[in-house]
């Protein structure tokens, strides 16, 4: 069997009769089983009965962030706080997906609580990455990312509230979609930033990640931040091209960027010229480098509120059992959010909020879509940044701003660098993930970057 | 009051439980009175992670429905916002609860001054919020056990202004918002339940002054109306007496304590919680337009002091007035029969206030009808009267001494004798001419 099927793959061999459920899965657990030890990608492994794979018609395999909550699952957030907690019911967004017949495999390491951009802060230990096992994965989705790009499974959930999916998925070679926020449900997923949170997931391919989202996008009256905007076929247009699309060069995106990952943007940028997109130079959104100010401020101070559930009373361990960048984010959002200090900090940073939304409203009255660098840097050794928590945050800042105003953006592979994955995010308007797909599709057909896998 | 030189400064906050058949933000049955312990909860009730609060649009609209009563102003935008602390029976460690964008500000009521009743006084309503409730602690054998039935009952706050002189007139307002959430039926307001919280924020100052005192004492555990005058009465002596010998007071919280018929200090103003808040994030802010008040303040039951006033207005006595207006179903009578029946004005009021439904006050007024028809002949009523007056000569001693109501009771006498068929106005008459 292909180590690297796609749910696309995957579909037309239950077509062509080429395997059974029961093959596929058993391949998949083999898989795991085989490299996980060495990529620390999933935590959690489901045990099934062989009937969970005949019940279902077709099932296709998916592997959930450990922020989803899992009916029956241990779900830990990859934080010790949480060790031995069972949620009594699935996330909407599981929910869905089980109804699309896919069937989980396990659960993803991630940073505790989704908080880093490393995969370090993991209570559980980090994630390697399969393209040089010395390096981050990036983060908070390592795992998520890690198992999609090592082969154990052809989809896994994530969660990017300030670039934690595409900043992994663009370190990994992999495909990972930032929906609008309220595009997909947040309900059942450990809340880090509630205002920002954006439900998405990892692929090999652009046509699997439409796929995917167009079984978890929509709204959920659990969900009072989910949009009532009516659901896109996103598959439905994937193959159209990006002829007469005029696409942006944002210029603050590329202030600083390492040389390689230039290098690499400028080709893809050529290529889709070439395509017959119009690049438009120097569009600007001035508000870019505050984007980081924002997020460091409105972030610790929801999530300060948002751990104070975790009292140690109902479920999961002793407040002991925070990690250490738990706690910071506690301490400073707990700051920021006192009397005296509130209009300083948080209500001064959701003015400065407004102001990088208008940034993006004005952008698209030039452009149809942005295309932008993922990452200033190359990927950073595991423990190079582990006691500097500043230059941490700073590997968020190209991702940010498009949590901030709660546009889409889909990463994709935009080439290597000394055997490392380099990826470029493309960001729309509010809800035109359809258009992303297309122009992630037509660059992906173009440079085929998915047929490139890991040595392992 | 024991002081005539100082005066009393009253502000209440009124929680009132809704009814709605869910709770405030999830699904689960909100009925929450003798439930086994944590037998009405789900994951969102129990602030389990990533359960997300959806906004019950009744308990809103409710919410609503009660500051237009109250001569609200309705705000267009309005938001929840996250209250932080950490109590056990708190799930979420934040209460979601309204901050600076309630959904009714500035109302008033004018209530009738308890000592005075021609004069009416107009009490200010900062605002009414709506929030949710905690689940409850219970403490037994040295161990605290948590019960989150109650959690996430969809309680709305009402604020006054420190408008209130008297716990008289403190009891009279609560008593009013009482009547106004049964009315519209979106309370049964039953405080032995914990439907109806009272805290009344106390203090007092020398008579003359017209600055509010930089210090104010909240009152808790206040489960009756006549609880709320133990406690303002005894907190009021306390201040007054602390003043007196010198001592500073501070703003603090006291509880009321019915066996000792005491006030004690439950929190200090040192441990004054910084509650942080800041907006919801899991609840979009709400923007009301025109058709959406429309709808939902479409058929606002007439409120009992409307009613009152109006009853007055058309010559009803004052204390019918007052007994039909604060009694919805002997209104809803009053109202039908109106229509209905060709009995006199009067005639009608003095039926609807003596019958217990509209089927009693029916057949009542069918009996009088039929009676006015065959009436006991004036031979019979006659002898009745004489009776009357001849076997209570006590009561007719009454009466010639000024006593009015001794005339009440002869009369109950002859419509005994007449078994009930006379016509008590005319049995009055000929009562009153006899004696004089």
């Amino acid at each position: 069997m292909d180590s690297y099927l796609t749910i696309k793959d995957i579909l037309a061999g239950y077509k062509e009769g080429r395997f059974s459920s029961t093959e596929l899965f058993r391949y998949y657990k083999d898989r795991i089983a085989r490299l996980n030890p060495t990529l620390n990608a999933i935590i959690t492994n489901v045990d099934h009965q062989h009937g969970d794979f005949l019940a279902s018609q077709n099932p296709l395999p998916v592997i959930h962030k450990d922020v989803y909550s899992t009916e029956d699952v241990e779900t830990t957030a990859a934080s010790n706080i949480l060790r031995g907690y069972i949620p009594p019911f699935d996330a909407t967004a599981v929910t869905k997906l089980a109804e699309a017949n896919f069937i989980t495999l396990g659960k993803a390491n991630c940073d505790a609580f989704a908080h880093g951009t490393t995969g370090e802060n993991s209570d559980f230990g980090p994630t390697k990455n399969p393209y040089g096992l010395e390096y981050t994965p990036g983060g908070s989705s390592s795992g998520s990312a890690v198992a999609v790009a090592a082969g154990l499974s052809p989809l896994a959930t994530a969660t990017d509230t300030g670039g934690s999916i595409r900043f992994p998925a663009s370190l990994t070679n992999t495909v990972g979609i930032k929906p609008t926020y309220g595009r997909v449900s947040r309900y059942g997923i450990i809340a880090m930033t509630s205002s920002t949170d954006s439900i998405g997931h990892i692929t090999r391919t652009v046509w699997d990640n439409a796929y995917v989202l167009n079984k978890t996008a929509g709204y959920d009256p659990h969900d009072a931040t989910s949009a009532k905007v009516q659901v896109d076929d996103y598959l439905e247009d994937i193959e159209q091209g990006v002829k007469g699309l005029r696409l942006g060069v944002p210029k603050e995106y590329l202030e600083n960027i390492a040389p390689e990952i230039e290098k690499a943007y400028r080709e893809k940028v050529d290529t889709l010229r070439n395509l017959g997109a119009e690049i438009v130079e120097d569009i600007s959104l001035p508000h870019t480098e505050y984007g980081i100010n924002v997020y460091y401020i409105v972030t610790p101070s929801e999530v300060s509120s948002n751990l104070a559930r975790f009292d140690g009373i109902r479920f999961g361990q002793e407040r002991s059992h925070f990690g250490a960048e738990a706690k910071r984010r506690i301490m400073i959002g707990t700051y920021c959010l006192s009397s005296g200090y509130y209009d300083a900090y948080y209500l001064k940073a959701q003015k400065v909020r407004t102001l990088v939304i208008q940034d993006f409203a004005k952008a698209f009255e030039k452009v149809d879509a942005l295309i932008a660098p993922v990452s200033a840097v190359m990927q950073p050794k595991l423990g190079e940044l582990v006691n500097d928590p500043i230059k941490n945050y700073m590997l968020d800042v190209l991702t940010i701003p498009v949590n901030l105003a709660g546009v889409p953006s889909l990463a994709v592979p935009a080439g290597f660098s000394n055997g490392l994955p380099i990826g470029l995010q493309i960001i729309g308007d509010y809800f035109d993930e359809k258009l992303l797909y297309r122009i992630g599709y037509a660059l992906e057909q173009e440079t085929r970057y998915f047929e490139q896998t890991p040595k392992l | 009051m024991s002081n005539k030189n100082y005066e009393t400064i009253i502000g209440l906050e009124i929680h009132i439980q809704l009814k709605t058949k869910t709770g405030l933000f999830s699904s689960v049955s909100n009925d929450s009175w003798q439930a086994k312990p944590n037998s009405l909860t789900n994951p969102v009730e129990l602030g389990l992670p990533g359960a997300l609060p959806a906004p019950n649009k009744t308990a809103i609209e409710w919410t609503q429905r009660l500051g237009r009563s109250l001569n609200c102003r309705l705000n267009t935008k309005s938001k929840f916002d996250r209250k932080n602390y950490f109590y056990p029976d708190l799930p979420r460690g934040y209460q979601l609860s309204q901050y600076d964008e309630p959904f009714c500000e500035d109302g008033f009521l004018d209530i009738k001054d308890p000592s005075n009743h021609t004069q009416t006084k107009r009490i200010h309503i900062t605002r009414i919020h709506l929030e949710e409730d905690s689940g409850k602690s219970m403490h037994k054998d040295g161990k605290t056990y948590l019960d989150f039935n109650k959690a996430g009952t969809p309680l709305v706050e009402l604020v006054t202004e420190p408008d209130f002189r008297s716990p008289d007139e403190a009891s009279v307002f609560s008593k009013m918002i009482q009547e106004a959430v049964r009315i519209l039926d979106i309370s049964d307001a039953d405080m032995e339940k914990g439907q109806m919280r009272l805290e009344a924020n106390v203090s007092v100052r020398k008579l003359g002054e017209t600055e509010l005192p930089n210090y104010r004492v909240e009152l808790k555990n206040i489960n009756s109306f006549k609880f709320m005058r133990d406690a303002i009465n005894y907190e009021v002596e306390r201040q007054i007496k602390a003043l007196e010998s010198g001592e500073e007071l501070f703003q603090e919280t006291r509880g009321w304590m019915e066996k000792e018929q005491k006030t004690v200090l439950q929190r200090s103003k040192e441990e004054a919680h910084d509650y942080r808040y800041f907006p919801e994030p899991d609840i979009p802010p709400f923007d009301f337009d025109d058709d959406y008040f429309a709808r939902v303040l479409k058929d606002l039951p007439v409120m009992p002091w409307k009613k009152e006033e109006d009853l007055l207005n058309r010559g009803v006595r004052e204390d019918y007035a007052h007994l039909i207006a604060y009694d919805s179903a002997k209104y809803a009578t009053f109202e039908n029969l109106l229509e209905k029946s060709e009995l006199a004005f009067e005639e009608l009021v003095k039926v609807v206030v003596n019958t217990k439904d509209q089927d009693s006050a029916e057949a009542e007024i069918e009996r009088i009808n039929s009676k006015q028809s065959s009436t006991v002949g004036d031979d019979a009523l006659k002898q009745a009267v004489e009776k009357s007056i001849n076997d209570n000569p006590n009561a007719v001693d009454d009466f010639k001494n000024g006593k009015e109501t001794a005339i009440k009771f002869l009369i109950g006498q002859v419509m005994r004798e007449t078994k009930g068929q006379a016509d008590a106005q005319q049995a009055e008459e000929m009562l009153v001419n006899k004696l004089s």
